[in-house]
Protein backbone atom coordinates (compact mmCIF):
# COMPACT_ATOMS: atom_id res chain seq x y z
CA UNK A 1 0.00 0.00 0.00
CA UNK A 2 2.86 1.76 -0.64
CA UNK A 3 0.96 4.88 -3.25
CA UNK A 4 -1.79 4.60 -1.33
CA UNK A 5 -1.62 8.10 0.22
CA UNK A 6 -0.51 9.05 -3.49
CA UNK A 7 -3.98 7.66 -4.66
CA UNK A 8 -5.85 10.09 -2.02
CA UNK A 9 -4.15 13.00 -3.44
CA UNK A 10 -5.40 12.37 -7.11
CA UNK A 11 -8.73 11.35 -5.71
CA UNK A 12 -8.83 14.22 -3.89
CA UNK A 13 -8.00 16.74 -6.88
CA UNK A 14 -9.93 14.76 -9.48
CA UNK A 15 -13.27 15.44 -7.53
CA UNK A 16 -12.60 18.87 -6.79
CA UNK A 17 -12.22 19.47 -10.30
CA UNK A 18 -15.67 17.37 -11.36
CA UNK A 19 -17.22 19.62 -8.82
CA UNK A 20 -15.94 22.88 -10.53
CA UNK A 21 -17.25 21.49 -14.13
CA UNK A 22 -20.37 20.34 -12.63
CA UNK A 23 -21.10 22.91 -10.48
CA UNK A 24 -24.52 25.50 -10.66
CA UNK A 25 -23.67 28.18 -8.32
CA UNK A 26 -20.55 30.23 -8.59
CA UNK A 27 -19.48 29.60 -4.57
CA UNK A 28 -19.56 26.20 -4.47
CA UNK A 29 -17.34 26.20 -7.38
CA UNK A 30 -14.78 28.16 -5.47
CA UNK A 31 -15.13 25.32 -2.82
CA UNK A 32 -14.69 22.81 -5.55
CA UNK A 33 -10.78 24.72 -6.79
CA UNK A 34 -10.29 24.53 -2.97
CA UNK A 35 -11.19 21.13 -2.62
CA UNK A 36 -8.85 20.13 -6.08
CA UNK A 37 -6.48 22.45 -4.35
CA UNK A 38 -6.07 20.56 -1.36
CA UNK A 39 -5.18 17.50 -3.34
CA UNK A 40 -2.10 19.22 -4.19
CA UNK A 41 -1.30 19.72 -0.41
CA UNK A 42 -1.53 15.84 -0.06
CA UNK A 43 0.50 14.99 -3.19
CA UNK A 44 3.13 17.47 -2.17
CA UNK A 45 3.34 16.48 1.68
CA UNK A 46 2.78 12.65 0.81
CA UNK A 47 6.09 12.86 -1.78
CA UNK A 48 8.34 14.57 0.93
CA UNK A 49 7.77 12.05 3.83
CA UNK A 50 9.88 9.65 4.99
CA UNK A 51 9.64 6.93 6.85
CA UNK A 52 9.95 7.76 10.80
CA UNK A 53 10.81 11.15 9.74
CA UNK A 54 10.23 14.04 12.15
CA UNK A 55 9.32 17.84 11.68
CA UNK A 56 12.16 19.85 10.05
CA UNK A 57 12.49 21.65 13.14
CA UNK A 58 15.56 21.09 14.56
CA UNK A 59 14.87 22.72 18.05
CA UNK A 60 15.67 19.87 20.97
CA UNK A 61 16.37 17.20 18.34
CA UNK A 62 19.77 16.02 17.36
CA UNK A 63 20.56 17.80 14.14
CA UNK A 64 21.40 14.69 12.35
CA UNK A 65 17.72 13.48 13.45
CA UNK A 66 15.83 12.08 10.48
CA UNK A 67 13.38 14.43 9.44
CA UNK A 68 10.53 14.86 6.37
CA UNK A 69 11.78 17.17 3.22
CA UNK A 70 11.29 20.43 4.29
CA UNK A 71 11.42 21.80 0.41
CA UNK A 72 7.65 20.21 -0.20
CA UNK A 73 6.62 21.83 2.92
CA UNK A 74 8.05 25.36 2.09
CA UNK A 75 5.80 24.61 -1.56
CA UNK A 76 2.89 23.59 0.49
CA UNK A 77 2.82 26.80 2.68
CA UNK A 78 3.02 29.04 -0.55
CA UNK A 79 0.19 27.01 -2.57
CA UNK A 80 -2.41 27.39 1.45
CA UNK A 81 -1.31 30.82 0.85
CA UNK A 82 -2.11 31.58 -3.01
CA UNK A 83 -5.26 29.44 -2.63
CA UNK A 84 -6.65 31.53 -0.32
CA UNK A 85 -6.13 34.85 -1.41
CA UNK A 86 -7.50 33.73 -4.80
CA UNK A 87 -10.50 32.24 -3.36
CA UNK A 88 -11.00 35.21 -1.73
CA UNK A 89 -11.24 36.80 -5.12
CA UNK A 90 -13.36 34.64 -6.99
CA UNK A 91 -15.80 34.96 -4.14
CA UNK A 92 -15.69 39.02 -4.73
CA UNK A 93 -16.56 37.90 -8.32
CA UNK A 94 -19.16 36.00 -7.37
CA UNK A 95 -20.32 38.78 -5.47
CA UNK A 96 -20.23 40.97 -8.32
CA UNK A 97 -21.72 38.45 -10.96
CA UNK A 98 -24.72 38.09 -8.17
CA UNK A 99 -25.46 41.64 -8.18
CA UNK A 100 -25.66 41.96 -12.01
CA UNK A 101 -27.02 39.55 -13.24
CA UNK A 102 -29.06 38.37 -10.12
CA UNK A 103 -28.39 34.80 -10.37
CA UNK A 104 -25.06 32.64 -9.11
CA UNK A 105 -25.61 29.69 -11.77
CA UNK A 106 -23.44 29.81 -14.23
CA UNK A 107 -25.30 28.19 -16.73
CA UNK A 108 -27.78 31.57 -16.29
CA UNK A 109 -25.32 34.06 -17.51
CA UNK A 110 -25.59 35.79 -20.97
CA UNK A 111 -22.14 34.82 -21.63
CA UNK A 112 -22.59 30.91 -21.19
CA UNK A 113 -25.54 31.06 -23.72
CA UNK A 114 -24.35 30.47 -27.08
CA UNK B 1 -22.76 24.18 -25.43
CA UNK B 2 -25.03 22.25 -23.99
CA UNK B 3 -24.45 21.02 -20.65
CA UNK B 4 -24.94 17.13 -21.73
CA UNK B 5 -22.26 17.73 -24.36
CA UNK B 6 -19.95 19.41 -21.51
CA UNK B 7 -20.58 16.38 -19.14
CA UNK B 8 -19.13 14.14 -22.02
CA UNK B 9 -16.51 16.36 -23.08
CA UNK B 10 -15.37 16.25 -19.31
CA UNK B 11 -16.01 12.18 -19.29
CA UNK B 12 -14.22 12.19 -22.04
CA UNK B 13 -10.80 14.13 -20.21
CA UNK B 14 -11.03 13.63 -17.00
CA UNK B 15 -9.94 9.76 -18.14
CA UNK B 16 -7.38 11.30 -19.99
CA UNK B 17 -6.20 13.55 -16.88
CA UNK B 18 -6.80 9.89 -14.86
CA UNK B 19 -5.09 7.62 -16.56
CA UNK B 20 -1.83 10.73 -17.23
CA UNK B 21 -2.17 10.92 -13.45
CA UNK B 22 -2.08 7.33 -12.38
CA UNK B 23 0.46 7.19 -14.67
CA UNK B 24 2.60 9.86 -12.97
CA UNK B 25 1.86 8.76 -9.63
CA UNK B 26 2.97 5.35 -10.36
CA UNK B 27 6.57 6.61 -11.32
CA UNK B 28 6.81 8.66 -7.90
CA UNK B 29 9.27 6.65 -5.44
CA UNK B 30 7.21 4.45 -2.78
CA UNK B 31 5.55 6.60 0.21
CA UNK B 32 7.64 7.55 2.73
CA UNK B 33 11.37 6.68 0.48
CA UNK B 34 11.40 9.88 -0.65
CA UNK B 35 15.22 10.42 -2.08
CA UNK B 36 15.06 14.31 -3.13
CA UNK B 37 18.61 15.44 -2.08
CA UNK B 38 17.53 19.24 -1.70
CA UNK B 39 16.16 19.07 1.61
CA UNK B 40 18.50 16.66 2.85
CA UNK B 41 21.34 19.11 2.13
CA UNK B 42 18.87 21.74 3.58
CA UNK B 43 18.66 19.82 6.53
CA UNK B 44 22.16 19.40 6.68
CA UNK B 45 23.25 22.98 6.11
CA UNK B 46 20.75 25.18 7.04
CA UNK B 47 20.64 25.11 10.75
CA UNK B 48 24.35 26.58 10.80
CA UNK B 49 24.72 29.03 7.83
CA UNK B 50 21.52 30.59 8.88
CA UNK B 51 21.23 29.79 12.65
CA UNK B 52 16.95 29.07 11.90
CA UNK B 53 16.46 25.89 13.44
CA UNK B 54 12.89 26.12 11.82
CA UNK B 55 14.32 24.71 7.89
CA UNK B 56 11.20 25.28 6.27
CA UNK B 57 11.30 28.95 7.19
CA UNK B 58 14.95 29.37 6.41
CA UNK B 59 13.48 28.07 2.79
CA UNK B 60 10.90 30.02 2.99
CA UNK B 61 12.64 33.66 3.60
CA UNK B 62 16.31 32.78 2.40
CA UNK B 63 17.43 29.78 0.10
CA UNK B 64 14.04 30.75 -1.57
CA UNK B 65 12.92 33.88 -0.59
CA UNK B 66 12.49 34.99 -4.07
CA UNK B 67 9.84 32.67 -4.83
CA UNK B 68 7.90 34.16 -1.48
CA UNK B 69 8.31 37.80 -2.67
CA UNK B 70 6.17 36.05 -5.96
CA UNK B 71 4.05 34.99 -3.22
CA UNK B 72 3.45 38.23 -1.93
CA UNK B 73 3.01 39.94 -4.74
CA UNK B 74 0.48 37.66 -5.39
CA UNK B 75 -1.17 38.07 -1.89
CA UNK B 76 -1.16 41.80 -2.61
CA UNK B 77 -2.67 41.42 -5.97
CA UNK B 78 -5.09 39.59 -5.11
CA UNK B 79 -6.51 41.55 -2.27
CA UNK B 80 -5.89 44.93 -3.89
CA UNK B 81 -8.30 43.52 -6.62
CA UNK B 82 -10.60 42.25 -4.34
CA UNK B 83 -10.98 45.83 -2.89
CA UNK B 84 -11.40 47.26 -6.06
CA UNK B 85 -14.32 45.05 -6.88
CA UNK B 86 -15.93 45.39 -2.95
CA UNK B 87 -15.06 49.04 -1.63
CA UNK B 88 -18.08 50.81 -1.54
CA UNK B 89 -19.08 54.24 -2.19
CA UNK B 90 -21.02 54.33 0.73
CA UNK B 91 -18.19 53.20 3.55
CA UNK B 92 -19.00 55.89 6.03
CA UNK B 93 -22.45 55.44 6.39
CA UNK B 94 -22.27 51.29 6.67
CA UNK B 95 -19.52 52.31 9.32
CA UNK B 96 -22.35 53.25 10.94
CA UNK B 97 -24.65 50.55 11.02
CA UNK B 98 -25.19 49.24 14.10
CA UNK B 99 -25.47 45.08 14.58
CA UNK B 100 -24.21 44.93 18.25
CA UNK B 101 -24.10 41.30 19.45
CA UNK B 102 -26.88 40.93 22.35
CA UNK B 103 -25.96 38.65 25.06
CA UNK B 104 -23.44 39.70 27.77
CA UNK B 105 -21.66 36.02 27.89
CA UNK B 106 -20.88 36.18 23.81
CA UNK B 107 -19.28 39.54 24.61
CA UNK B 108 -17.48 38.13 27.68
CA UNK B 109 -16.02 35.32 25.99
CA UNK B 110 -15.43 37.11 22.74
CA UNK B 111 -13.56 39.87 24.51
CA UNK B 112 -10.95 37.35 26.45
CA UNK B 113 -11.17 35.39 23.24
CA UNK B 114 -9.54 38.25 21.08
CA UNK B 115 -6.60 38.90 23.68
CA UNK B 116 -6.01 35.21 23.79
CA UNK B 117 -5.50 35.15 19.39
CA UNK B 118 -3.61 37.85 19.43
CA UNK B 119 -1.01 36.47 21.94
CA UNK B 120 -1.03 33.06 20.06
CA UNK B 121 -0.60 35.18 16.83
CA UNK B 122 2.48 37.39 17.58
CA UNK B 123 3.84 34.18 19.78
CA UNK B 124 3.57 32.18 16.07
CA UNK B 125 4.98 35.36 13.75
CA UNK B 126 7.68 35.85 15.95
CA UNK B 127 8.76 32.29 16.92
CA UNK B 128 8.82 30.96 13.09
CA UNK B 129 12.65 30.79 12.66
CA UNK B 130 12.57 28.76 15.96
CA UNK B 131 9.82 26.43 16.13
CA UNK B 132 6.83 25.14 13.74
CA UNK B 133 5.18 28.85 12.86
CA UNK B 134 5.93 31.98 11.15
CA UNK B 135 4.35 34.96 9.52
CA UNK B 136 2.22 33.06 6.97
CA UNK B 137 0.52 30.93 9.64
CA UNK B 138 0.76 34.17 13.06
CA UNK B 139 -0.52 36.58 10.18
CA UNK B 140 -4.16 34.63 9.91
CA UNK B 141 -4.68 34.08 14.02
CA UNK B 142 -3.68 38.00 14.29
CA UNK B 143 -6.74 38.68 11.77
CA UNK B 144 -8.72 36.64 13.23
CA UNK B 145 -8.18 38.23 16.60
CA UNK B 146 -10.13 40.83 14.93
CA UNK B 147 -12.34 38.70 13.39
CA UNK B 148 -13.69 37.76 16.91
CA UNK B 149 -13.92 41.81 17.60
CA UNK B 150 -16.91 41.52 14.96
CA UNK B 151 -18.26 37.82 16.03
CA UNK B 152 -18.33 38.86 19.65
CA UNK B 153 -19.06 43.08 19.07
CA UNK B 154 -20.10 45.02 16.36
CA UNK B 155 -19.28 45.76 12.60
CA UNK B 156 -18.41 49.39 13.94
CA UNK B 157 -16.08 48.31 16.61
CA UNK B 158 -14.23 46.03 14.13
CA UNK B 159 -14.17 49.27 11.83
CA UNK B 160 -12.47 51.43 15.05
CA UNK B 161 -9.95 48.51 15.84
CA UNK B 162 -8.92 48.51 12.24
CA UNK B 163 -9.62 51.56 10.10
CA UNK B 164 -9.12 51.10 6.21
CA UNK B 165 -6.28 53.89 6.49
CA UNK B 166 -4.16 51.73 9.22
CA UNK B 167 -4.75 48.26 7.18
CA UNK B 168 -3.88 49.92 3.82
CA UNK B 169 -0.84 51.06 5.39
CA UNK B 170 -0.25 47.79 7.07
CA UNK B 171 -0.63 46.01 4.25
CA UNK B 172 1.54 48.59 1.94
CA UNK B 173 4.30 48.44 4.89
CA UNK B 174 4.17 44.21 4.90
CA UNK B 175 4.61 44.21 1.51
CA UNK B 176 6.97 46.63 0.07
CA UNK B 177 9.02 46.17 3.24
CA UNK B 178 9.64 42.59 2.26
CA UNK B 179 10.75 44.10 -1.04
CA UNK B 180 12.85 46.89 1.05
CA UNK B 181 14.68 44.22 2.87
CA UNK B 182 16.03 42.78 0.05
CA UNK B 183 17.49 45.66 -1.82
CA UNK B 184 18.51 46.40 1.52
CA UNK B 185 20.69 43.61 0.91
CA UNK B 186 22.39 45.38 -2.16
CA UNK B 187 23.21 48.75 -0.25
CA UNK B 188 25.59 46.53 1.68
CA UNK B 189 26.96 44.89 -1.21
CA UNK B 190 25.33 41.49 -0.78
CA UNK B 191 22.60 39.73 -3.75
CA UNK B 192 19.31 40.96 -3.55
CA UNK B 193 16.98 39.05 -0.61
CA UNK B 194 20.73 37.53 0.42
CA UNK B 195 21.01 37.67 4.53
CA UNK B 196 23.05 40.46 5.41
CA UNK B 197 21.88 41.11 8.83
CA UNK B 198 23.78 39.58 11.77
CA UNK B 199 23.11 35.93 12.44
CA UNK B 200 22.64 36.00 16.02
CA UNK B 201 22.05 32.62 18.72
CA UNK B 202 20.44 29.81 17.19
CA UNK B 203 16.84 29.19 18.99
CA UNK B 204 16.95 32.41 20.38
CA UNK B 205 14.45 34.84 18.36
CA UNK B 206 17.40 36.97 18.22
CA UNK B 207 18.69 35.01 15.56
CA UNK B 208 18.41 33.84 11.60
CA UNK B 209 19.10 37.65 10.22
CA UNK B 210 17.17 38.21 7.61
CA UNK B 211 14.97 35.90 7.96
CA UNK B 212 13.19 37.21 10.95
CA UNK B 213 12.65 40.70 9.46
CA UNK B 214 11.30 39.17 6.05
CA UNK B 215 9.01 36.88 8.63
CA UNK B 216 7.93 39.83 10.59
CA UNK B 217 7.20 41.39 7.18
CA UNK B 218 5.08 38.48 6.26
CA UNK B 219 3.62 38.52 8.82
CA UNK B 220 2.22 42.06 8.58
CA UNK B 221 0.97 41.37 4.94
CA UNK B 222 -0.64 38.60 5.53
CA UNK B 223 -2.94 39.67 8.95
CA UNK B 224 -3.42 42.94 6.64
CA UNK B 225 -4.63 41.01 3.88
CA UNK B 226 -7.47 38.88 6.25
CA UNK B 227 -8.25 42.01 7.92
CA UNK B 228 -8.64 44.12 4.66
CA UNK B 229 -10.86 41.14 2.97
CA UNK B 230 -12.99 40.03 5.85
CA UNK B 231 -13.94 43.86 6.05
CA UNK B 232 -14.49 44.08 2.40
CA UNK B 233 -16.67 41.09 2.80
CA UNK B 234 -18.60 42.67 5.38
CA UNK B 235 -18.75 46.14 4.06
CA UNK B 236 -20.83 44.76 1.57
CA UNK B 237 -23.45 43.14 3.78
CA UNK B 238 -23.45 45.93 6.10
CA UNK B 239 -24.59 48.12 2.40
CA UNK B 240 -26.74 45.65 1.28
CA UNK B 241 -28.37 46.17 5.19
CA UNK B 242 -28.72 49.28 4.51
CA UNK B 243 -30.50 49.22 0.93
CA UNK B 244 -33.14 46.96 2.25
CA UNK B 245 -33.88 48.80 5.34
CA UNK B 246 -34.32 52.23 2.38
CA UNK B 247 -37.01 50.34 0.27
Amino acid sequence: MSYFPYLVAGLVFMIGIAGVVTSRNLIHLVVCLSVAQSGTYILLLAIGYRSGGTAPIFKGISEKAKTVDPVVQALTLTDVVVSVVVAALLLALALDVQKNEETLDPEELPSMRS
Amino acid sequence: MSLRTRYVLFAISATGLTALLLWGLAGLPDFGRFGGSYGVTLNDVAVAQRHATNVVAAIVWDYRALDTMGEELILFASVMATSLLLREAREREADRSEDAVHGETIRAVGLALVGILVVVGLYTVAHGIVTPGGGFQGGVVLASGLIVVYLAGSYRTYRRVGPTALVDFGEGVGVGGYVGIGLAGMAFGAAFLANFLPLGTKGTLASAGTITALNVASGLAVAAAFVLLVMEFLQELMVMRLEEAEK
